[in-house]
């Protein structure tokens, strides 16, 4: 249509299709994303980073581990070296933590403690999400007999303080980290295995499961790909829990003389023989106990910034 | 509801055999000899002591006798102290326990309760931030440093309370105290919780349309329901009254079952850690079994899917 038409020239009663442009611009690029697609885990993210105080915690959390991991290699001390001519001495530039009662560096043995309680912990984490996650899974995905039977598995060991079993399994294995991760985490993993169940439970009806069995889905499959990502926020949640709940397992078993053997360092060892000496070397208490609260606190804040970011609908 | 308390009293027999089995071969699973000592002992001084304590005989034998000792009542005596029995030392020790563990308890539910009640009201004020501070400072501070803390301030340097022992009632308030710690930290997070919960629901909105004052929509509405959460927890608070006090008995030296467990622990008195072990199995299932029967009584729901 590039000659100018005259409008006298077009016959009203008899309009031609040539006369009429389709504009197709309205819907041009009505299926074009103008930002990027969010999904659930970069939103989360997104909430996490704008918790200050979750944030800082997970720095400080950073900058703990760094220091377990790296100030042993640096220091000029070991954690198990002696100095009988330096016994008990106050802070100092020399031994910024003081010396115990053989003249070691507390210093060095607060971060080499840390790398024990925090290697316990994850290693307790990490069992107790797999056990917890498989046994949970089958018990809740299963149903009917098999769950039955599983859960009441459950019930029976939760039926007793968890301390009493953790006691019973280091007397049995003898002191030392391997036993404490295994004592800890053998019947740690419950209160997982319950969560997930009740989260596969209810997630197992729902319409994606059973599109996904239409399509010849296996039960691994709709466990691992389906069911498990969907459960994972409260799962995430109650490991930001059990860390700090490993740590003051060990610490427990320290205090009650079930720590790991002599000279190994832990916080719950360093905790426990300080709180013995409080009286004539408050200094031996106080920078363990610092080091632990601090390293508590940061996981219990960081673990409220992740159930906030991971479920809005928590948030108060 | 007969067949209800029936129900849950048959699981909880199969439980308490359950537990008492399981800790019966886990105790002779621990390595080492019972009567292992530094010096020279003859075989014949050996043989008599395996001998009066039944430990010549096959396990299975063993088991048999213990468990048929449990029925009548006799948990065993200690490897280490002549004269000392288990029973003996649950009886002097579970009064003092259960003063503390439920001190603990109460103290700590009550302070924090209200805790809880003032942050929920003052929301996003410094009373809430102070409270949300405290409760997680309390899940931070491993009870024995809080315990220390408490003994070197209140105790050495003010003098307000004894050090340590179990002589009377100015002993028993340090102890309690360490105990109510956690809780205090632990309820006033849940009431806090429970409360902003209650809140922000639509009945409160209608009360307040119909023209209640605070007082009344609080008292009322709010309170009442933010309660809930709360009455729920408190059976596994009370099953770990009694057995969650270890470390607190040790540092002020109560003469508790907590006490008698740590040092059975450290001088490796097996038959009395094994006693104690059954005793504290005991405890903790027939209190769940009480608060299940409770629960049933309070809420029939549970009777019928139970």
């Amino acid at each position: 249509m590039d000659e100018k038409l005259n409008v006298k020239d077009i016959d009203l009663r008899n309009l031609d299709d040539t006369l009429f442009e389709k504009d197709d611009s309205a819907y041009a690029d009505a299926d074009k994303l103008n930002r990027p697609s969010v999904t659930y885990w970069s939103d989360a993210w997104r909430r996490f980073r704008g918790n200050k105080v979750a944030m800082v915690s997970a720095v400080i959390l950073v900058l703990v581990i760094f220091m377990a991991v790296f100030q042993p290699m640096a220091s000029p001390y070991t954690y198990d070296e002696q100095d009988l001519f330096a016994i008990n001495q106050g802070p100092s530039s020399e031994h910024w933590f003081g010396t115990d009662e053989l003249g070691r560096d507390i210093f060095v043995r607060c971060w080499e403690g840390a790398r024990v309680s925090l290697l316990i912990a994850f290693v307790v984490a990490v069992l107790n999400g797999t056990i917890g996650i498989l046994y949970g899974g089958i018990a809740g995905y299963f149903g009917g007999l098999a769950d039955n039977v599983m859960m009441r598995f459950c019930e029976l060991i939760a039926s007793i303080p968890q301390m009493l079993w953790v006691v019973l399994l280091i007397l049995i294995m003898r002191p030392g980290i391997f036993p404490i991760i295994i004592a800890i985490a053998a019947t740690g993993w419950i209160g997982t295995a319950r969560l997930f169940r009740g989260q596969v439970f209810s997630l197992k009806e729902s319409e994606f499961v059973m599109a996904s069995r239409t399509m010849g889905a296996g039960s691994i499959w709709i466990i691992l790909k389906h069911l498990l990502p969907n459960a994972m926020s409260p799962i995430i949640i109650s490991m930001a829990n059990v860390i700090p709940g490993a740590i003051f397992s060990e610490a427990f078993l320290s205090y009650i003389g079930l720590g790991v053997p002599l000279p190994t360092a832990s916080w719950g060892i360093l905790a426990s023989d300080g709180a013995n000496k409080l009286l004539s070397y408050p200094y031996q208490l106080f920078f363990p106990s610092l080091l632990i609260c601090i390293t508590m606190l940061c996981f219990n804040l960081m673990g409220d910034g992740l159930r906030d970011a991971l479920d809005p609908r928590m948030r108060q | 509801m007969g067949k209800y308390v029936a129900k849950r009293f048959v699981s909880m027999v199969i439980t308490l055999f359950l537990v008492a089995t399981v800790t019966f071969f886990l105790m002779h699973a621990v390595p080492g000899q019972p009567f292992e000592i530094s010096r020279e002992t003859p075989e014949s001084v050996k043989e008599a002591l395996y001998a009066k304590y039944g430990l010549d005989r096959p396990l299975s034998e063993q088991y048999v006798i213990y468990m048929k000792n449990l029925l009548h009542g006799d948990f065993g005596v200690s490897m280490k102290y002549k004269s000392q029995t288990v029973l003996g030392k649950v009886t002097s020790g579970m009064p003092v326990s259960a003063v503390i563990g439920f001190g603990g308890v109460l103290a700590g539910c009550l302070i924090g309760a209200c805790f809880g009640i003032l942050a929920a009201l003052k929301n996003k004020g410094i009373t809430d931030y102070l409270v949300i501070i405290l409760a997680i400072l309390g899940v931070s501070i491993p009870n024995f440093v809080f315990g220390s803390l408490i003994q070197r301030y209140f105790a050495v340097e003010w003098k307000l309370f004894p050090i340590q022992g179990w002589k009377g009632a100015e002993y028993v308030i340090l102890p309690v105290m360490a105990a109510a710690f956690t809780n205090v930290a632990y309820y006033a997070r849940m009431l806090r919780t429970s409360m902003l919960d209650v809140m922000g629901q639509d009945y409160i909105y209608t009360a307040k349309s119909k023209g209640l004052n605070q007082n009344e929509i609080v008292g009322k509405h709010i309170l009442r329901n933010s309660f809930l959460p709360l009455v729920t927890s408190l059976g596994p608070m009370c099953a770990g009254a009694l057995t969650g006090n270890f470390v607190i008995e040790k540092i002020f030296n109560v003469p508790g079952i907590g006490q008698s467990m740590i040092s059975s622990i450290q001088n490796s008195d097996y038959t009395m850690i094994m006693g104690l072990t059954i005793i504290f199995a005991f405890i903790s299932v027939i209190c769940y079994f009480l608060v299940d029967i409770i629960y049933g009584i309070v809420d029939p729901r549970i009777r019928i899917a139970g």
